[in-house]
């Protein structure tokens, strides 16, 4: 996994509520079977209509936003457990998502995939929005060690959570596996100890 | 100190406490199917990881398989491709699966309650967000992403923080013609899609009490839709009757012995939750959805509500509905009974009750597709396939079908569906296509009248 501890970059505002993973990425590209390309097909139903045109008006493809910085209305990620989201996300080439709310599944799938979902306050989220509107290269400060993300322009900062051990996963790019298997004679003995 | 359920049966799992960090979860059962399972298998391959557990895990086809002529190559190269990948995954690491044509193939949270391998006090994860159903039976068990697949295959356990607990209490009479999905449809309408997030639900009062286990289970599985990981309701006489004699269960003394644990298991009186919420069960209407988002629903007898906000105004843009609008007497063309939601025996009892000795609409196509096999010879026994084809409608194979259309059984662009599944998000029965999520009830009288009806009038 990717390790992550710093990023400054401009961002993509996705200013909609209640973002399902249907919507993140259609079940009908969930027939492959390796973790690779997703990323074309991020929001493929958006971005794309049924001719196969760019949907103009859609902030993807708008060539004013860029940045690897994702940032998303309320309660995004919400529905089907499909990792192939965060997937598309991380193979897109966004880095973090700021929201105000991540579903669960989805926040999980995020971490464990090396892209690091960032909650702020509802008005921290305004905020990001109005200055992003403002001014679309507008440079926004996530730093992971110090668990801060300052908009440089303005300097309006916000801390953010995340659980200890999941930081240290991130920082230095380890994943949940190693661990597990480092436990399991743990694991073993309690398996003993249940029968 | 007082415990819930959820608390006696996470706590009964938990390996280990990591300091400032989270816990090590064993896992009892690990369910898989063909989309969410190939990465994880191709993970510990390459890094050189056996399955820790082989026997705890058992595999089923049914995100892709079509629904028609089973017996046939599956047409689809990249579905026929994943579902080929599952066969040689189970093969090669001895894990059990019932795949396309197997007599106890079917949606997995269909197939595993009705093998007898869903058990009270277990915990149960798959890589599918639907997982919750289990939970019917006083089990935890929820969704996972591919990652945590692989995890569970290397080492039967999870890293996961608590979560906090949450009560539904919902007591009293349910007028006639309500269901159990009409039930959970109306407290996700009351509560919204995040409400639940971060915690895991119990269900309980007179109302889930007295529900049989294919109901309870309709209510569990749409537990991820207002957020919450999972939903629980305790395990009584009910559930143990619906166990007792099934392939996996526990048998003789041995299941004596379990049904004493399990009684063990209900909330202790009072224990306290994080939140809870009560509903009268008499205010309970026949439900149905007009947005896109399964907490976006209404009452049949209601009006769409009218709000200001662009995300409601443009899931009304997509389902070109108006605010304040009825749908009754809205046409539709398409209506499916299934999902893990709604396709187990009871589901096509309801249907079949209200079709017989009517026709269908000319303007419907309709698919009702079984949750399983064995739900598919069952609907034969009991002779409802034949009230079905009088009615003019024919039976499909089983599996996920039109819920997430990821085989051929898609809605076409612009259409709706009166569905019994369980997300009605934009184009998730194919692209463009409009869902409308309500009972099997709701469906069946749908597909009679090619209308939205409110039947409870037929009923008066």
């Amino acid at each position: 996994m990717d390790s992550f501890k710093k990023l400054t970059s401009s961002a993509v505002p996705l200013e909609i509520k209640n973002v399902d993973t249907d919507q993140i990425i259609p079940a009908r590209f969930l027939k492959a079977t390796t973790r690779e390309g997703f990323g074309e097909n991020l929001f493929r139903d958006w971005r794309f209509d049924l001719d196969g045109n760019r949907i103009e008006d859609f902030v993807l493809n708008n060539e004013t936003y860029k940045g690897k910085i994702l940032v998303a209305g309320n309660n995004f990620g919400c529905g089907s457990s499909r990792e192939h989201a965060a997937w598309a996300i991380h193979d897109y080439g966004f880095k973090v998502v700021i929201s105000s709310f991540f579903a669960d599944i989805f926040k999980g799938n995020a971490l464990n995939n090396g892209v690091l979902p960032v909650q702020v306050s509802p008005e921290y989220l305004q905020e990001l929005f109005h200055e992003i509107e403002k001014d679309p290269n507008t440079q926004i400060e996530v730093n992971l060690e110090a668990e801060k993300i300052t908009i440089l322009s303005t300097g309006a900062q916000s801390g953010f959570e995340i659980n200890t051990y999941k930081k240290t996963c991130l920082i230095n790019g380890y994943d949940d596996i190693d661990f597990l298997i480092s436990n399991k004679a743990e694991i073993e003995k309690f398996e003993i100890s249940r029968v | 100190m007082k415990k819930t359920l959820f608390d006696k049966v996470w706590d009964a799992h938990v390996v280990k406490e990591i300091k400032d960090g989270p816990q090590i979860l064993y896992i009892d059962k690990h369910l898989i199917h063909e989309v969410t399972s190939p990465q994880a298998f191709a993970e510990l391959e390459q890094r050189g990881i056996p399955i820790f557990r082989p026997d705890q895990i058992v595999a089923t086809a049914d995100h892709n398989t079509p629904t028609e002529n089973q017996h046939l190559p599956v047409k689809d190269a990249l579905s026929r491709n994943q579902l080929a990948q599952l066969t040689t995954n189970c093969k090669k690491n001895n894990i059990t699966l019932y795949g396309l044509g197997h007599k106890y193939n079917g949606i997995v949270h269909v197939m595993a309650p009705e093998l007898g391998i869903t058990q009270p006090g277990m915990t149960m994860v798959c890589g599918d967000s639907h997982t919750s159903t289990h939970g019917a039976f006083g089990t935890i068990a929820f969704g996972i992403g591919t990652s945590q697949v692989a995890q569970v295959f290397a080492s039967q356990s999870l890293l996961l923080q608590k979560p906090k607990s949450l009560r539904v209490n919902v007591n009293g009479t349910l007028k006639a013609g309500v269901l159990p999905k009409d039930v959970i449809l109306y407290v996700i309408s009351k509560l919204g899609t995040n409400s639940g997030t971060g915690y895991f639900c119990e269900y309980a009062g007179n109302v889930f009490e007295e529900m049989s286990m294919e109901g309870r289970m309709t209510v569990c599985n749409m537990s991820i839709e207002m957020g919450a990981r999972g939903g629980m309701i305790a395990p009584d006489q009910t559930t143990f009757d619906y166990i007792q004699g099934r392939k996996f269960a526990p048998k003789g003394d041995e299941f004596e012995k379990k049904v004493a644990y399990w009684k063990t298991l209900p909330t202790d009186q009072d224990a306290t939750f994080d939140k809870e919420y009560n509903f009268d069960a008499s205010d309970i209407e026949p439900m149905i959805t007009f947005g896109t988002n399964p907490g976006m629903g209404i009452k049949i007898s209601d009006h769409i509500p009218v709000k200001d906000n662009p995300t409601f105004e443009k899931s009304l843009d997509y389902m070109n509905f108006k605010k304040g609008q009825s749908l009754i007497n809205h046409p539709i063309n398409y209506v499916f009974i299934g999902s893990c939601t709604n396709s187990r025996i009871e589901d096509f009892r309801v249907a079949a009750n209200y079709v017989k000795g009517k026709k269908k609409a000319d303007n419907v196509t309709a698919w009702f597709v079984p949750g399983s096999q064995q739900v598919a010879e069952q609907i034969i026994e009991e002779g409802l396939k034949d009230v079905f084809e009088e009615a003019g409608f024919k039976l499909r194979q089983p599996g996920c079908s039109a819920c997430l259309a990821m085989n051929d059984d898609k809605i076409p662009e612009g259409e709706y569906c009166v569905s019994t599944s369980n997300r009605n998000f934009e184009g998730r029965q194919g692209r463009g296509s409009r869902t409308i999520l309500a009972s099997p009830l709701m469906a069946a009288a749908t597909a009679i009248e090619g209308k939205i009806i409110d039947f409870t009038k037929q009923m008066n």
